[in-house]
């Protein structure tokens, strides 16, 4: 049975929406839980980072402190990058597709939101936050977890592929840009850095990937040969083009009209940027190398939906 | 394990009940069933009744209550106790519907055509013209097999004195069948021997029926692509327009997913437009074409109904039904099924109040506290009066109501519905029910044994609606050969 635009649309946005919340509670994780041991300036700085790389909204919400703008990030309903509006978002699209994904998923996508609901109302997750971090990232894994496990690998299911990897990819790009300067400043300094880079691969969840690779010994040409052009680390940006890529040539098989081959050919494009790219001094091109990224990101988000999701009526009638 | 207390509660009074004849003795068919019960301790009914709950909210048999927080779901309250039928007693009931349903359906063919009936004088056309739902917009449209109401339900109720008399048609979008389905399922598993040992006519067939009806409306098609059209997940009936979908295996579109295009409906899938034949809309006219009717419905399909006038896609029901389930135009259909098929109606209606017409009014007027008022545009229980539980506050806000609008209400006499045993905290208690068949109109008028009986759970309430604290329960027809 053909699929309907709007429940391959809800199965991406669901996706994407669990992605971005499971981004902003590790960053909000790892920036309050890396802040104990630096000194007040490197702490201005580094919230300072972080707001940039969640796209802080301050004419809209007002406020230069730590404290509410991580409540604000968290808990604020109706701010609509926090936390809690991107998980209600997730589970919307979910409930619209009730009849599409497994009822495992759809449990464990309400259980998640119900469990975030409750915390954030009752106010308890102040009280713990790395736990409360932590158990949203959990129940993010858990959900693909059994997405992989319970749903049919079909055209749903790679579109639900498509929106994880391109959020990813894109949060990955965000947070990398806010985190230039310390990046190519300070190849001179490296004791006083050290700390933020260890920080910033947290926030990627690269860490011990990356100690396994590389030994603990970190350098920023080498977090970003990692972070960016990896081939196997499954949060790189590489492995997101992959996946993307992967995802487009699955959904176009499905297609005879082939027009679908366009969403293919900017997915490859930015496919080959990455698997080619990364060989050059990558300090030096890596502002131009993550506009690149995010121009990709969004013109592969723009072609998905322009091609499968709102395309014009007369574009795909034959007569 | 012998209960003998299991029916100190079950008081008989002036309604027909299900159960037991006046003397208190079962009635035939159900002898076995109260022997049962005999058996079972009000632990172990309890014990059944949290595994059938708990199913059903695992499963999301739910409605969504209008008037809460938005996403209000709650199970529709099922009782283990099924309410049995006779097949003789069937039989008449579907050899009644069947003569009413054809009468009706050729009524709704004959006001948007050449008005016989109206220009004879036997419906008077003031009250067709003034209904709201009238739609002018299909004068003169032929409709695919000349069937306008494809899927009805009609409420059954039974006298004090046995007979079953028709309270309501619903011929619009009625709704309900898919807890018709799921009780039945409950039901089997609750009591698997003694669903063995009563020959229960099946019910499950439904699904397959309703598609064959919907198939036969697209003639010419050999595969016709068969969508069923949702308001969308806040609807409180989403949980059945879900479930048909899936007993159909069709798709389920909302207003968004469908364009038209020279007339043509399509969907949008991911691999381009796919054209739509047949269209089972749960949505009700005012809101099905914004071009058409209301500017302001973001739930329908923009071109919708010119698509439909030009013969391009059949919708199920036709626009424009709602005219005969009007609740005053209710009163003549007696006499639509003289003037079509020269036939007495084989079941009745009940006794009903046209307050247009003064002399019914004055009567209605002095005697509201014994009467029922009803607004003849609503459902589902809401804008009712129902005399001997009103206050003096109720009633003359109704009197007020009525003689500024008196084509918008009618009376009927408060009626005791039937009972039938239900459980309620671990004993058997009487509870007034009704019963909603559901009729496919397709190539033939098919209905499936049985129906959806509704209860009201309150004690002595005779308000059977889900919105108002209404319940549900299994229907059992038998086969002749148990009786």
């Amino acid at each position: 049975m053909a699929m309907l635009s709007r429940v391959a649309d809800s199965l991406y946005w669901m996706s994407r929406y669990l992605e971005r919340t499971e981004h902003t509670a590790r960053l909000l994780d790892v920036t309050q839980h890396q802040l104990i041991d630096v000194d007040i300036t490197a702490s201005q700085q580094r919230w300072h980072r972080l707001w940039q790389a969640l796209h802080y909204n301050e004419a809209m919400a007002g406020s230069r402190e730590p404290a509410p703008i991580v409540e604000l990030f968290t808990a604020d309903s109706h701010y609509p990058d926090s936390l809690v509006a991107s998980i209600t978002a997730a589970r919307e699209n979910a409930r619209q597709v009730r009849e599409h994904i497994s009822s495992e998923m759809w449990e464990q996508i309400n259980r998640l939101y119900l469990d975030i609901r409750q915390q954030v109302q009752g106010h308890h997750w102040k009280q713990a936050t790395h736990r409360f971090y932590g158990m949203v990232k959990a129940g993010s894994h858990l959900f693909q977890g059994i997405t992989d496990a319970t749903m049919i690998h079909d055209e749903g299911w790679n579109f639900i592929q498509m929106g994880r990897a391109l959020e990813r990819a894109n949060n990955t790009a965000s947070l990398l840009h806010s985190h230039l300067g310390i990046l190519q400043s300070a190849s001179d300094e490296q004791g006083v850095h050290h700390a933020e880079w260890v920080a910033l691969l947290k926030m990627c969840s690269a860490f011990e990937a990356y100690c396994k690779v590389h030994t603990p010994e970190v350098t920023p040409p080498r977090m970003i040969q990692f972070v960016v052009y990896d081939a196997v680390f499954p949060r790189s940006i590489r492995f997101c083009a992959d996946s993307i890529h992967a995802a487009t040539i699955a959904i176009d098989a499905k297609h005879t009209r082939g027009h679908g081959q366009r969403v293919q050919r900017v997915a490859g494009k930015f496919q080959a940027m990455l698997e080619y790219g990364g060989v050059d001094d990558q300090l030096a091109t890596l502002a131009h190398n993550i506009v690149q990224v995010q121009a990709g990101c969004s013109q592969i988000g723009a072609a998905l939906h322009e091609v499968h999701i709102d395309y014009a009526v007369d574009s795909t009638l034959s007569n | 394990m012998h209960n003998d207390n299991f029916l100190a509660q079950y008081v008989l009074d002036g309604a027909w009940d299900e159960m037991c004849r006046p003397d208190g003795s079962a009635r035939n068919h159900y002898v076995e069933l109260m022997r049962r019960m005999q058996h079972i301790t009000p632990q172990e009914l309890q014990q059944r009744q949290q595994v059938a709950d708990d199913t059903f909210l695992a499963q999301g048999v739910t409605f969504t209550v209008y008037g809460h927080e938005a996403g209000t779901e709650k199970i529709f309250p099922f009782d283990l106790i099924p309410r049995i039928i006779t097949d003789r007693e069937w039989r008449r009931v579907e050899q009644g519907l069947t003569q009413r349903i054809t009468a009706l359906n050729m009524f709704l063919h004959d006001i948007y055509h050449d008005e016989h009936i109206l220009n004879d004088g036997i419906v008077p056309r003031d009250l067709v013209y003034s209904c709201r739902h009238y739609r002018r917009e299909m004068r003169g449209v032929n409709v695919p097999q000349g069937i306008y109401i494809n899927v009805t339900g009609s409420d059954l109720i039974r006298l004090p004195n046995g007979e079953f008399v028709v309270l309501e048609d619903n011929l619009r979008v009625p709704s309900g069948v898919s807890y018709m389905l799921v009780n039945r399922q409950m039901s089997k598993q609750v009591f698997p021997q003694l669903f063995d040992h009563y020959n229960v006519q099946a019910v499950e067939q439904y699904g397959q029926m309703l598609l064959s009806t919907l198939r036969s409306l697209a003639p010419h098609t050999s595969e016709p692509n068969i969508v069923l059209l949702t308001p969308g997940s806040y609807n409180s009936a989403y949980f059945e327009h879900t479930y048909l979908a899936r007993q159909m295996g069709i798709q389920l579109v909302e207003g968004r997913d469908l364009v038209v295009h020279n007339n043509t409906v399509y969907m949008r899938t991911t691999s381009g437009l796919q054209k739509v034949d047949v269209i089972y809309r749960r949505i009700d006219d005012d809101f099905i074409d914004p071009l058409v009717f209301r500017t302001d419905s973001v739930l329908g399909v923009p071109g919708l109904m010119h698509a439909y006038r030009a013969g391009n896609v059949a919708i199920a029901n036709a626009l424009g039904t709602g005219v005969a389930d009007d609740k005053a135009l209710y009163a003549y259909v007696p006499a639509m099924i003289k003037y079509y098929s020269g036939q007495e109606p084989i079941i009745n209606n009940v006794e009903t109040y046209l307050l247009s017409e003064r002399s019914q009014r004055q009567y209605v007027l002095d005697n509201l506290a014994s009467l029922v008022v009803k607004a003849v545009g609503e459902s589902g229980g809401y804008g009712m009066l129902i005399g001997p539980q009103s206050t003096a506050a109720q009633r003359s806000e109704f009197a007020t109501r009525i003689s500024q609008d008196p084509r918008g209400y009618i009376a009927q006499p408060t009626l005791q519905l039937s009972r039938a045993p239900c459980i309620i905290d671990g004993q058997l208690e009487a509870r007034h029910v009704d019963l909603r068949p559901y009729i496919l109109y397709g190539d033939r008028v098919t209905i499936v044994p049985g129906g959806l009986t509704r209860v009201a759970l309150t004690r002595g309430s005779l308000v059977v609606n889900s919105s108002q604290g209404g319940g549900s329960k299994d229907t059992w027809v038998l086969y002749a050969d148990k009786e």
